[in-house]
Protein backbone atom coordinates (compact mmCIF):
# COMPACT_ATOMS: atom_id res chain seq x y z
CA UNK A 1 0.00 0.00 0.00
CA UNK A 2 3.04 2.28 -0.07
CA UNK A 3 2.34 3.31 -3.67
CA UNK A 4 -1.15 4.37 -2.73
CA UNK A 5 -0.78 8.11 -3.54
CA UNK A 6 0.13 7.28 -7.14
CA UNK A 7 -2.68 4.84 -7.56
CA UNK A 8 -4.68 6.29 -10.51
CA UNK A 9 -8.17 6.30 -9.03
CA UNK A 10 -7.20 7.63 -5.64
CA UNK A 11 -7.81 11.15 -6.95
CA UNK A 12 -11.52 10.41 -7.41
CA UNK A 13 -12.12 9.43 -3.81
CA UNK A 14 -14.74 11.36 -1.94
CA UNK A 15 -13.80 12.32 1.57
CA UNK A 16 -16.12 13.88 4.10
CA UNK A 17 -15.03 17.30 5.28
CA UNK A 18 -17.78 17.37 7.88
CA UNK A 19 -20.80 15.18 8.47
CA UNK A 20 -24.35 16.33 8.39
CA UNK A 21 -25.87 13.07 9.61
CA UNK A 22 -27.66 9.94 8.58
CA UNK A 23 -31.32 10.07 7.70
CA UNK A 24 -33.67 7.13 7.64
CA UNK A 25 -32.44 3.58 7.89
CA UNK A 26 -32.74 1.24 10.85
CA UNK A 27 -29.97 2.73 12.95
CA UNK A 28 -27.34 0.15 12.04
CA UNK A 29 -24.16 1.15 10.29
CA UNK A 30 -24.56 1.62 6.55
CA UNK A 31 -28.33 1.87 6.47
CA UNK A 32 -30.18 5.05 5.69
CA UNK A 33 -28.96 8.01 3.70
CA UNK A 34 -25.74 9.53 4.86
CA UNK A 35 -25.18 13.18 4.09
CA UNK A 36 -21.93 15.06 4.45
CA UNK A 37 -20.11 18.09 3.11
CA UNK A 38 -17.49 16.37 0.97
CA UNK A 39 -14.49 17.48 -1.04
CA UNK A 40 -16.77 17.19 -4.07
CA UNK A 41 -19.25 19.55 -2.46
CA UNK A 42 -16.43 21.96 -1.62
CA UNK A 43 -15.42 22.13 -5.27
CA UNK A 44 -19.03 22.52 -6.39
CA UNK A 45 -19.25 25.53 -4.09
CA UNK A 46 -15.91 26.87 -5.35
CA UNK A 47 -17.02 26.36 -8.96
CA UNK A 48 -20.27 28.25 -8.48
CA UNK A 49 -18.51 30.91 -6.42
CA UNK A 50 -15.86 31.47 -9.08
CA UNK A 51 -18.41 31.69 -11.91
CA UNK A 52 -20.61 34.18 -10.08
CA UNK A 53 -17.67 36.25 -8.83
CA UNK A 54 -16.21 36.32 -12.35
CA UNK A 55 -19.46 37.42 -13.97
CA UNK A 56 -20.91 39.71 -11.31
CA UNK A 57 -17.79 41.37 -9.93
CA UNK A 58 -16.27 41.53 -13.41
CA UNK A 59 -19.19 43.54 -14.75
CA UNK A 60 -19.94 45.41 -11.55
CA UNK A 61 -18.76 48.78 -12.77
CA UNK A 62 -21.16 48.62 -15.75
CA UNK A 63 -18.67 50.60 -17.79
CA UNK A 64 -19.51 51.54 -21.37
CA UNK A 65 -15.83 51.06 -22.18
CA UNK A 66 -15.10 47.72 -20.48
CA UNK A 67 -12.03 46.88 -18.43
CA UNK A 68 -10.20 43.55 -18.74
CA UNK A 69 -12.43 41.55 -16.40
CA UNK A 70 -15.62 43.07 -17.75
CA UNK A 71 -14.50 42.33 -21.30
CA UNK A 72 -13.91 38.69 -20.40
CA UNK A 73 -17.30 38.46 -18.67
CA UNK A 74 -18.96 40.06 -21.70
CA UNK A 75 -17.13 37.77 -24.12
CA UNK A 76 -18.28 34.74 -22.13
CA UNK A 77 -21.83 36.07 -22.17
CA UNK A 78 -21.73 36.77 -25.92
CA UNK A 79 -20.16 33.39 -26.62
CA UNK A 80 -22.93 31.45 -24.88
CA UNK A 81 -25.65 33.81 -26.12
CA UNK A 82 -24.52 33.37 -29.73
CA UNK A 83 -24.33 29.62 -29.28
CA UNK A 84 -27.92 29.50 -27.99
CA UNK A 85 -29.20 31.94 -30.61
CA UNK A 86 -27.50 30.18 -33.52
CA UNK A 87 -28.69 26.71 -32.50
CA UNK A 88 -32.17 27.30 -31.11
CA UNK A 89 -33.15 30.65 -32.59
CA UNK A 90 -34.29 33.77 -30.76
CA UNK A 91 -37.14 32.00 -28.96
CA UNK A 92 -34.58 29.65 -27.41
CA UNK A 93 -33.08 32.59 -25.51
CA UNK A 94 -35.42 31.77 -22.60
CA UNK A 95 -33.08 28.83 -21.99
CA UNK A 96 -30.00 31.03 -22.13
CA UNK A 97 -29.54 31.14 -18.30
CA UNK A 98 -29.81 27.33 -18.17
CA UNK A 99 -27.30 26.75 -20.97
CA UNK A 100 -24.95 29.38 -19.54
CA UNK A 101 -25.17 27.77 -16.08
CA UNK A 102 -24.53 24.28 -17.47
CA UNK A 103 -21.68 25.41 -19.72
CA UNK A 104 -19.89 27.45 -17.08
CA UNK A 105 -20.43 24.85 -14.36
CA UNK A 106 -18.92 22.08 -16.50
CA UNK A 107 -16.16 24.32 -17.84
CA UNK A 108 -15.03 25.65 -14.47
CA UNK A 109 -15.37 22.25 -12.78
CA UNK A 110 -13.28 20.65 -15.55
CA UNK A 111 -10.64 23.37 -15.40
CA UNK A 112 -10.50 23.20 -11.60
CA UNK A 113 -9.73 19.52 -12.07
CA UNK A 114 -6.57 20.41 -13.97
CA UNK A 115 -4.96 21.79 -10.81
CA UNK A 116 -2.96 19.22 -8.82
CA UNK A 117 -4.70 18.03 -5.63
CA UNK A 118 -7.97 19.60 -6.76
CA UNK A 119 -11.04 17.42 -6.91
CA UNK A 120 -12.79 17.10 -10.26
CA UNK A 121 -16.53 17.36 -9.73
CA UNK A 122 -17.36 16.12 -13.24
CA UNK A 123 -15.29 12.93 -12.78
CA UNK A 124 -18.25 11.44 -10.92
CA UNK A 125 -20.97 9.82 -12.94
CA UNK A 126 -23.72 10.91 -10.56
CA UNK A 127 -22.93 14.58 -11.26
CA UNK A 128 -22.81 14.26 -15.05
CA UNK A 129 -25.97 12.14 -14.98
CA UNK A 130 -27.74 14.87 -13.04
CA UNK A 131 -26.48 17.50 -15.47
CA UNK A 132 -27.76 15.42 -18.38
CA UNK A 133 -31.06 14.72 -16.63
CA UNK A 134 -31.65 18.43 -16.09
CA UNK A 135 -31.40 18.84 -19.87
CA UNK A 136 -33.44 15.73 -20.65
CA UNK A 137 -36.26 16.61 -18.25
CA UNK A 138 -36.28 20.21 -19.46
CA UNK A 139 -36.61 19.00 -23.05
CA UNK A 140 -39.38 16.51 -22.28
CA UNK A 141 -41.39 18.77 -19.96
CA UNK A 142 -41.04 21.90 -22.07
CA UNK A 143 -41.63 19.89 -25.26
CA UNK A 144 -44.97 18.56 -24.02
CA UNK A 145 -45.88 21.87 -22.37
CA UNK A 146 -45.31 23.87 -25.56
CA UNK A 147 -46.37 21.39 -28.25
CA UNK A 148 -48.72 19.04 -26.41
CA UNK A 149 -49.06 15.68 -28.14
CA UNK A 150 -47.40 17.13 -31.23
CA UNK A 151 -44.11 16.75 -29.34
CA UNK A 152 -44.29 13.04 -30.20
CA UNK A 153 -43.54 14.07 -33.80
CA UNK A 154 -39.92 14.24 -32.62
CA UNK A 155 -39.98 10.46 -33.12
CA UNK A 156 -41.45 10.64 -36.60
CA UNK A 157 -39.15 12.16 -39.22
CA UNK A 158 -41.13 13.90 -41.93
CA UNK A 159 -41.11 12.68 -45.52
CA UNK A 160 -40.73 9.01 -44.69
CA UNK A 161 -42.93 6.35 -46.36
CA UNK A 162 -45.43 4.66 -44.00
CA UNK A 163 -43.82 1.24 -44.26
CA UNK A 164 -40.44 2.57 -43.08
CA UNK A 165 -42.01 4.55 -40.24
CA UNK A 166 -42.51 1.31 -38.29
CA UNK A 167 -38.77 0.73 -38.37
CA UNK A 168 -37.69 4.32 -37.87
CA UNK A 169 -39.91 5.22 -34.93
CA UNK A 170 -38.49 2.60 -32.53
CA UNK A 171 -34.99 3.66 -33.53
CA UNK A 172 -35.88 7.30 -32.91
CA UNK A 173 -37.40 6.46 -29.53
CA UNK A 174 -34.32 4.50 -28.58
CA UNK A 175 -32.00 7.29 -29.73
CA UNK A 176 -34.05 9.87 -27.85
CA UNK A 177 -33.96 7.84 -24.66
CA UNK A 178 -30.25 7.21 -24.97
CA UNK A 179 -29.51 10.92 -25.22
CA UNK A 180 -29.07 11.51 -21.48
CA UNK A 181 -26.89 8.40 -21.31
CA UNK A 182 -24.52 9.51 -24.06
CA UNK A 183 -24.74 13.12 -22.89
CA UNK A 184 -23.55 12.23 -19.39
CA UNK A 185 -21.18 9.38 -20.25
CA UNK A 186 -19.34 11.43 -22.87
CA UNK A 187 -18.43 14.14 -20.35
CA UNK A 188 -17.72 11.74 -17.51
CA UNK A 189 -15.65 9.35 -19.64
CA UNK A 190 -13.52 12.11 -21.13
CA UNK A 191 -12.76 13.71 -17.80
CA UNK A 192 -12.19 10.43 -15.97
CA UNK A 193 -10.01 8.89 -18.65
CA UNK A 194 -7.90 12.02 -19.00
CA UNK A 195 -7.25 12.21 -15.28
CA UNK A 196 -6.40 8.52 -15.06
CA UNK A 197 -3.99 8.78 -17.98
CA UNK A 198 -2.31 11.80 -16.41
CA UNK A 199 -2.00 9.98 -13.11
CA UNK A 200 -0.61 6.86 -14.79
CA UNK A 201 2.11 8.81 -16.56
CA UNK A 202 2.88 10.76 -13.39
CA UNK A 203 3.06 7.48 -11.47
CA UNK A 204 5.44 6.04 -14.06
CA UNK A 205 7.78 9.02 -13.56
CA UNK A 206 7.84 8.41 -9.81
CA UNK A 207 8.26 4.66 -10.18
CA UNK A 208 11.12 4.99 -12.66
CA UNK A 209 12.89 7.63 -10.56
CA UNK A 210 12.71 5.25 -7.63
CA UNK A 211 14.28 2.50 -9.74
CA UNK A 212 17.83 3.89 -9.70
CA UNK A 213 19.48 3.97 -13.15
CA UNK A 214 16.10 3.57 -14.84
CA UNK A 215 15.37 7.11 -13.66
CA UNK A 216 16.89 8.38 -16.91
CA UNK A 217 14.00 6.86 -18.84
CA UNK A 218 11.51 8.77 -16.70
CA UNK A 219 11.91 11.72 -19.05
CA UNK A 220 9.64 9.89 -21.52
CA UNK A 221 6.54 9.55 -19.32
CA UNK A 222 7.29 13.00 -17.96
CA UNK A 223 7.13 14.44 -21.49
CA UNK A 224 3.92 12.51 -22.08
CA UNK A 225 2.45 13.86 -18.86
CA UNK A 226 3.27 17.43 -19.95
CA UNK A 227 1.74 16.86 -23.39
CA UNK A 228 -1.31 15.15 -21.90
CA UNK A 229 -1.82 18.07 -19.52
CA UNK A 230 -2.07 20.40 -22.49
CA UNK A 231 -4.46 18.02 -24.22
CA UNK A 232 -6.57 17.64 -21.08
CA UNK A 233 -6.98 21.41 -20.74
CA UNK A 234 -8.26 21.37 -24.31
CA UNK A 235 -10.53 18.42 -23.57
CA UNK A 236 -11.84 20.15 -20.43
CA UNK A 237 -12.91 23.21 -22.45
CA UNK A 238 -14.06 21.19 -25.46
CA UNK A 239 -16.25 18.83 -23.44
CA UNK A 240 -17.92 21.78 -21.72
CA UNK A 241 -18.57 23.27 -25.15
CA UNK A 242 -19.85 19.97 -26.55
CA UNK A 243 -22.14 19.54 -23.54
CA UNK A 244 -23.58 23.02 -24.04
CA UNK A 245 -24.00 22.64 -27.82
CA UNK A 246 -25.78 19.30 -27.40
CA UNK A 247 -28.01 20.92 -24.79
CA UNK A 248 -28.93 23.58 -27.36
CA UNK A 249 -29.58 20.94 -30.02
CA UNK A 250 -31.86 18.98 -27.69
CA UNK A 251 -33.69 22.16 -26.67
CA UNK A 252 -34.17 22.93 -30.34
CA UNK A 253 -35.98 19.59 -30.67
CA UNK A 254 -38.21 20.52 -27.76
CA UNK A 255 -39.28 23.70 -29.56
CA UNK A 256 -39.48 22.30 -33.09
CA UNK A 257 -40.32 18.60 -32.76
CA UNK A 258 -41.15 18.15 -36.46
CA UNK A 259 -37.47 17.79 -37.48
CA UNK B 1 -16.07 9.99 13.46
CA UNK B 2 -13.86 9.23 10.50
CA UNK B 3 -14.11 5.53 11.09
CA UNK B 4 -17.87 5.51 11.15
CA UNK B 5 -17.78 7.22 7.76
CA UNK B 6 -15.45 4.58 6.43
CA UNK B 7 -17.71 1.93 7.79
CA UNK B 8 -20.68 3.42 6.03
CA UNK B 9 -18.71 3.62 2.82
CA UNK B 10 -17.48 0.07 3.12
CA UNK B 11 -20.74 -1.42 4.16
CA UNK B 12 -22.78 0.13 1.40
CA UNK B 13 -20.35 -0.55 -1.43
CA UNK B 14 -21.14 -3.53 -3.56
CA UNK B 15 -17.72 -4.37 -4.89
CA UNK B 16 -15.67 -5.84 -1.98
CA UNK B 17 -15.57 -9.62 -1.85
CA UNK B 18 -17.55 -11.21 0.98
CA UNK B 19 -14.34 -12.49 2.56
CA UNK B 20 -13.05 -8.94 2.63
CA UNK B 21 -16.19 -7.75 4.35
CA UNK B 22 -15.89 -10.37 6.98
CA UNK B 23 -12.32 -9.38 7.55
CA UNK B 24 -13.34 -5.72 7.86
CA UNK B 25 -15.91 -6.68 10.44
CA UNK B 26 -13.32 -8.58 12.44
CA UNK B 27 -10.86 -5.78 12.32
CA UNK B 28 -13.38 -3.30 13.56
CA UNK B 29 -14.57 -5.61 16.27
CA UNK B 30 -11.04 -6.20 17.42
CA UNK B 31 -10.34 -2.51 17.35
CA UNK B 32 -13.46 -1.80 19.35
CA UNK B 33 -12.46 -4.39 21.89
CA UNK B 34 -8.82 -3.36 22.18
CA UNK B 35 -8.20 0.16 20.84
CA UNK B 36 -4.73 0.21 22.43
CA UNK B 37 -3.44 -2.58 20.19
CA UNK B 38 -1.16 -0.55 17.91
CA UNK B 39 -0.77 -3.21 15.29
CA UNK B 40 -4.49 -3.50 14.82
CA UNK B 41 -4.94 0.29 14.68
CA UNK B 42 -2.22 0.55 12.10
CA UNK B 43 -3.85 -2.11 10.00
CA UNK B 44 -7.20 -0.37 10.24
CA UNK B 45 -5.71 2.98 9.27
CA UNK B 46 -4.01 1.48 6.27
CA UNK B 47 -7.15 -0.22 5.23
CA UNK B 48 -9.21 2.92 5.63
CA UNK B 49 -7.12 4.66 2.95
CA UNK B 50 -7.53 1.80 0.53
CA UNK B 51 -9.94 2.57 -2.29
CA UNK B 52 -13.43 1.38 -1.66
CA UNK B 53 -14.11 -0.03 -5.08
CA UNK B 54 -14.21 2.45 -7.93
CA UNK B 55 -15.05 5.86 -6.36
CA UNK B 56 -17.50 7.07 -9.07
CA UNK B 57 -19.55 3.87 -8.51
CA UNK B 58 -19.56 4.19 -4.72
CA UNK B 59 -23.28 4.63 -4.11
CA UNK B 60 -22.79 5.77 -0.53
CA UNK B 61 -21.49 9.11 -1.82
CA UNK B 62 -24.39 9.67 -4.21
CA UNK B 63 -26.74 11.25 -1.69
CA UNK B 64 -24.21 13.87 -0.62
CA UNK B 65 -23.21 14.64 -4.18
CA UNK B 66 -26.86 14.84 -5.21
CA UNK B 67 -27.66 17.17 -2.34
CA UNK B 68 -24.76 19.53 -2.89
CA UNK B 69 -25.09 19.48 -6.65
CA UNK B 70 -28.76 20.38 -6.34
CA UNK B 71 -27.99 23.20 -3.90
CA UNK B 72 -25.03 24.67 -5.78
CA UNK B 73 -26.59 24.35 -9.22
CA UNK B 74 -29.86 25.86 -8.03
CA UNK B 75 -27.94 28.78 -6.54
CA UNK B 76 -25.93 29.11 -9.76
CA UNK B 77 -29.04 29.05 -11.96
CA UNK B 78 -31.00 31.51 -9.84
CA UNK B 79 -28.16 34.01 -9.48
CA UNK B 80 -27.23 33.65 -13.15
CA UNK B 81 -30.77 34.25 -14.39
CA UNK B 82 -31.65 36.95 -11.85
CA UNK B 83 -28.40 38.90 -11.40
CA UNK B 84 -25.36 37.99 -13.45
CA UNK B 85 -26.76 37.60 -16.96
CA UNK B 86 -29.23 40.54 -16.80
CA UNK B 87 -26.41 42.72 -15.50
CA UNK B 88 -24.07 41.87 -18.36
CA UNK B 89 -26.94 41.90 -20.85
CA UNK B 90 -27.98 45.38 -19.76
CA UNK B 91 -24.42 46.64 -20.19
CA UNK B 92 -24.24 45.23 -23.70
CA UNK B 93 -27.69 46.59 -24.60
CA UNK B 94 -26.81 49.98 -23.18
CA UNK B 95 -23.59 50.09 -25.20
CA UNK B 96 -25.43 49.00 -28.34
CA UNK B 97 -28.09 51.68 -27.81
CA UNK B 98 -25.37 54.25 -27.20
CA UNK B 99 -23.50 53.30 -30.39
CA UNK B 100 -26.70 53.29 -32.45
CA UNK B 101 -27.65 56.67 -30.98
CA UNK B 102 -24.22 58.07 -31.72
CA UNK B 103 -24.35 56.77 -35.29
CA UNK B 104 -27.79 58.31 -35.80
CA UNK B 105 -26.56 61.59 -34.31
CA UNK B 106 -23.54 61.49 -36.61
CA UNK B 107 -25.85 60.85 -39.58
CA UNK B 108 -28.00 63.80 -38.55
CA UNK B 109 -24.99 66.07 -38.10
CA UNK B 110 -23.62 64.97 -41.47
CA UNK B 111 -26.97 65.90 -43.06
CA UNK B 112 -26.84 69.26 -41.34
CA UNK B 113 -23.28 69.80 -42.52
CA UNK B 114 -24.25 68.97 -46.09
CA UNK B 115 -27.15 71.38 -45.87
CA UNK B 116 -24.89 74.08 -44.46
CA UNK B 117 -22.33 73.48 -47.21
CA UNK B 118 -24.94 73.74 -49.97
CA UNK B 119 -26.39 76.88 -48.34
CA UNK B 120 -22.92 78.36 -48.13
CA UNK B 121 -22.23 77.56 -51.78
CA UNK B 122 -25.53 79.11 -52.83
CA UNK B 123 -24.72 82.22 -50.81
CA UNK B 124 -21.25 82.32 -52.31
CA UNK B 125 -22.49 82.17 -55.90
CA UNK B 126 -25.15 84.77 -55.06
CA UNK B 127 -22.50 87.05 -53.60
CA UNK B 128 -20.30 86.50 -56.62
CA UNK B 129 -23.18 87.45 -58.90
CA UNK B 130 -23.89 90.51 -56.76
CA UNK B 131 -20.24 91.48 -56.84
CA UNK B 132 -20.25 91.25 -60.63
CA UNK B 133 -23.34 93.39 -60.83
CA UNK B 134 -21.94 95.97 -58.45
CA UNK B 135 -18.64 96.11 -60.32
CA UNK B 136 -20.45 96.51 -63.63
CA UNK B 137 -22.66 99.23 -62.23
CA UNK B 138 -19.75 101.07 -60.67
CA UNK B 139 -17.77 100.81 -63.87
CA UNK B 140 -20.69 102.19 -65.86
CA UNK B 141 -21.32 105.03 -63.47
CA UNK B 142 -17.63 105.97 -63.42
CA UNK B 143 -17.51 105.85 -67.21
CA UNK B 144 -20.59 108.05 -67.43
CA UNK B 145 -19.10 110.46 -64.95
CA UNK B 146 -15.83 110.60 -66.85
CA UNK B 147 -17.63 111.12 -70.10
CA UNK B 148 -19.71 113.92 -68.67
CA UNK B 149 -16.71 115.65 -67.21
CA UNK B 150 -14.71 115.27 -70.39
CA UNK B 151 -17.57 116.66 -72.40
CA UNK B 152 -17.85 119.64 -70.06
CA UNK B 153 -14.13 120.29 -70.27
CA UNK B 154 -14.16 119.96 -74.05
CA UNK B 155 -17.13 122.28 -74.35
CA UNK B 156 -15.44 124.80 -72.11
CA UNK B 157 -12.23 124.54 -74.09
CA UNK B 158 -13.91 124.92 -77.45
CA UNK B 159 -15.85 127.87 -76.14
CA UNK B 160 -12.64 129.49 -74.95
CA UNK B 161 -10.95 128.74 -78.27
CA UNK B 162 -13.82 130.39 -80.09
CA UNK B 163 -13.64 133.41 -77.82
CA UNK B 164 -9.90 133.67 -78.32
CA UNK B 165 -10.31 133.32 -82.07
CA UNK B 166 -12.93 136.09 -82.04
CA UNK B 167 -10.66 138.29 -79.99
CA UNK B 168 -7.74 137.68 -82.36
CA UNK B 169 -9.93 138.50 -85.38
CA UNK B 170 -11.08 141.69 -83.78
CA UNK B 171 -7.54 142.72 -82.90
CA UNK B 172 -6.50 141.93 -86.45
CA UNK B 173 -9.37 144.00 -87.74
CA UNK B 174 -8.37 146.86 -85.43
CA UNK B 175 -4.78 146.61 -86.55
CA UNK B 176 -5.78 146.60 -90.20
CA UNK B 177 -8.10 149.61 -89.76
CA UNK B 178 -5.27 151.52 -88.17
CA UNK B 179 -2.86 150.80 -91.08
CA UNK B 180 -4.51 153.48 -93.31
CA UNK B 181 -4.35 156.03 -90.53
CA UNK B 182 -0.67 155.25 -89.83
CA UNK B 183 0.07 155.36 -93.55
CA UNK B 184 -1.69 158.73 -93.88
CA UNK B 185 0.17 160.14 -90.89
CA UNK B 186 3.49 158.84 -92.17
CA UNK B 187 2.75 160.18 -95.64
CA UNK B 188 1.69 163.61 -94.25
CA UNK B 189 4.88 163.81 -92.23
CA UNK B 190 6.97 162.87 -95.30
CA UNK B 191 5.13 165.36 -97.51
CA UNK B 192 5.46 168.11 -94.93
CA UNK B 193 9.19 167.59 -94.66
CA UNK B 194 9.64 167.51 -98.40
CA UNK B 195 7.32 170.27 -99.36
CA UNK B 196 6.91 172.30 -96.25
CA UNK B 197 3.19 172.00 -96.40
CA UNK B 198 0.60 169.28 -96.50
CA UNK B 199 -3.09 169.18 -96.62
CA UNK B 200 -4.30 166.34 -94.40
CA UNK B 201 -7.41 165.74 -96.47
CA UNK B 202 -5.48 165.41 -99.70
CA UNK B 203 -2.99 163.10 -98.08
CA UNK B 204 -5.74 160.90 -96.76
CA UNK B 205 -7.42 160.72 -100.13
CA UNK B 206 -4.14 159.91 -101.83
CA UNK B 207 -3.35 157.17 -99.31
CA UNK B 208 -6.80 155.67 -99.64
CA UNK B 209 -6.34 155.58 -103.40
CA UNK B 210 -2.88 154.02 -103.06
CA UNK B 211 -4.18 151.36 -100.69
CA UNK B 212 -6.95 150.66 -103.12
CA UNK B 213 -4.49 150.17 -105.90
Amino acid sequence: MAEQPIEPIHQFRITNLFDIGTFGGNGTEGSGTHLAFTNSALFMVLTVGLILAFLILGSNRRAIIPGRMQLMAEMTYEFVANMVRDTTGTEGMKFFPLVASLFLFVLVANLFGMFPYFFTVTSHLIVTVMLALIVFLTVVIYGFYKNGPRFLKVFVPSGIPWYIIWIVVPIEVLSFLSRPVSHSLRLWGNVLAGHIVLKVFGGMVVALLAAGAWGVVSILPFGMAVAMTGLEVLVAALQAFVFAVLTCVYLHDAMHPGH
Amino acid sequence: MAQSVILVAQASTTSPAPADAVQNGTVVQEQGAAPAATGEVHATTEHSEAPVGFPPFDASTFASQFLWFAITFAVLYVVMSRVALPQIGSIIDKRKARIDGDLKEAERLKGETDKAISAYEAALSEARKNAHAIAEETRNSIRADIDAKRKAVEDDLSKKVAEAEARIGKTKQDALSRVNEIAADTTAALVHRLTGEANPADVQAAVAQAVKE
